[in-house]
């Protein structure tokens, strides 16, 4: 129920965003997170963004993770 | 976002688990994680069985529709019965039997009953349907009642007075804390549920560590999410550090969102609240604060019981709930209930431990 799924913010109108969700467009609510821009990672739960996806941690704990225990990739 | 890709990497995950094993060593842990999300992804993933015997992954009440008191189930279906009012679900709810029925038992009679994604259709609804009441069924965590709140704002806003709220929301931490009290549940830790993190920050959790001296880690719901907040949580456990680790830094900061709980807070207070197998836990449930009483279905439209509350004829729901069972201990599990035709909660919703366990687990130990 607290399921919230990743969505990509294609555009901003006031308070309403249309993301992309795996391909499918639709409205959501961006009143809970401030200065979307379009192209933003979010969190998306019952048709209200929740939560912008910090691109930039996610680089950072993948690396982490490969240094830590090696890149899978290169092997 | 590519990257994201990653989470869900098997050469990676597989890595994790040979780092996980050797910090381990020969101990085994047991750990609960406290989501339903977590729960599915578990054992979906197949780390629940992976890790058997060295990481005991205990599921407990994180999921909100299995939490759900008989009483307050009951409540919604007496809202169901009044001739003027359309009830508006989530999916979820809709199988979960009450005392005498269902909603969806209660469709089949003729109910006005609707299943939405979003609150904010519910409103929609309101505006459509002026001469009955639309009562939204409140069931979740921190995650979805600030999202219920907003559009609650926004009925306020409209003037869509028919739309109510009948609130059966509930708080995370206060119920961690009656698990750590509870002597026979003996746990080394706790994977703290992600979405519910995002709104409340990591720091909510922080007195796990301060008051009782365990270790929690936040987690994402991807196999390298869960994985690396394992190994993670085992290394402190080591070390002896009790503290709050986020291992789910692109969604969760320490304070959470800001505005989140700032609605939170703005329409609902905390108040005393029952959860089904371990009864009333104090300032765990978010009540409509009274300035928002012309929505709140509990003030507007009082209903009376008319049978008392009763748990599922040997449904053991509440057991599972606090960790103390597995769900293939309860002797219905997969005879009597299975998901087609569930007897308890938490083999109704999609993320009960009893149909996690059920559609992927079910070899697992007979004991918790
Ligand atoms: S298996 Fe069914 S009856 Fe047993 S505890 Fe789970 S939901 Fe209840």
């Amino acid at each position: 129920m607290c399921l919230a799924v990743p969505a990509q913010v294609e555009k901003i109108e006031g308070e309403t965003a249309v993301v992309n969700l795996s391909g499918n467009r639709q409205k959501a609510m961006a009143s809970l997170v401030p200065d979307l821009k379009p192209g933003d990672w979010v969190l998306l739960h019952a048709g209200y963004i929740l939560q912008k996806i910090d691109e930039k941690e996610a680089l950072e704990t993948i690396k982490l993770l490969e240094e830590v225990y090696g890149n899978p990739e290169e092997v | 976002m590519e990257i994201l890709k990653r989470f869900k990497d098997p050469h990676l995950a597989r890595r994790i688990i040979e780092g996980l094993n050797a910090a381990l060593g020969g101990r085994s842990l047991r750990v609960m994680e406290v989501c339903g999300t977590h729960t599915m992804a578990i054992s979906r993933t197949g780390i629940r069985s992976l890790l058997r015997g060295r990481i005991e992954l205990v599921s407990g009440p994180g999921c909100p529709v299995c939490v759900t008191d008989v009483a307050d189930i009951d409540r919604m279906l007496a809202y169901a019965r009044l001739k003027d009012v359309t009830v508006v679900t989530f999916g979820d709810m809709i199988r979960v039997p009450g005392t005498e029925t269902s909603l969806l038992g209660e469709r089949t009679r003729g109910a006005d009953i609707r299943v939405v994604y979003s609150p904010l259709e519910a409103v929609q609804m309101a505006k459509n349907l002026p001469d009955r009441k639309v009562v939204f069924l409140g069931v979740g965590f921190e995650t979805t009642a600030p999202v219920v709140a907003l559009a609650l704002e926004t009925a306020r806003q409209e003037g869509i007075g028919n739309f109510l709220v009948y609130s059966a929301f509930k708080v995370v931490p206060p119920a961690i804390r009656v698990l750590l009290e509870d002597q026979e549940i003996a746990l080394d830790g706790f994977l703290l549920p992600g979405h519910v993190s995002t709104v409340t920050g990591s720091l909510a959790f922080a007195f796990i560590g301060k008051e009782y001296g365990l270790p929690a880690v936040v987690a994402g719901f991807e196999a390298v999410d869960i994985l690396t907040a394992l190994h993670r949580l085992t290394e402190a456990h080591d070390q002896g550090r009790s503290e709050v680790i986020n291992a789910y830094t692109r969604a969760v900061r320490e304070d959470g969102n800001p505005a989140a709980r700032e609605i939170l807070e703005k329409c609902f207070e905390t108040v005393d609240a029952r959860w089904r197998g371990i009864g009333k836990i104090p300032q765990s449930g978010l009540k409509l604060r009274e300035a928002y009483a012309a929505h709140d279905a509990e003030e507007v439209l009082p209903v009376s019981l008319t049978t008392p509350p009763r748990e599922p004829a040997g449904c053991r729901c509440g057991e599972v709930l606090k960790g103390k069972l597995v769900p293939p201990g309860c002797p219905l599990f997969g005879r009597a209930c299975v998901p087609e035709s569930p007897v308890g909660p938490c083999m109704v919703s999609s993320e009960g431990s009893c149909a996690a366990y059920y559609r992927y687990d079910r070899g697992e130990g007979r004991r918790a």
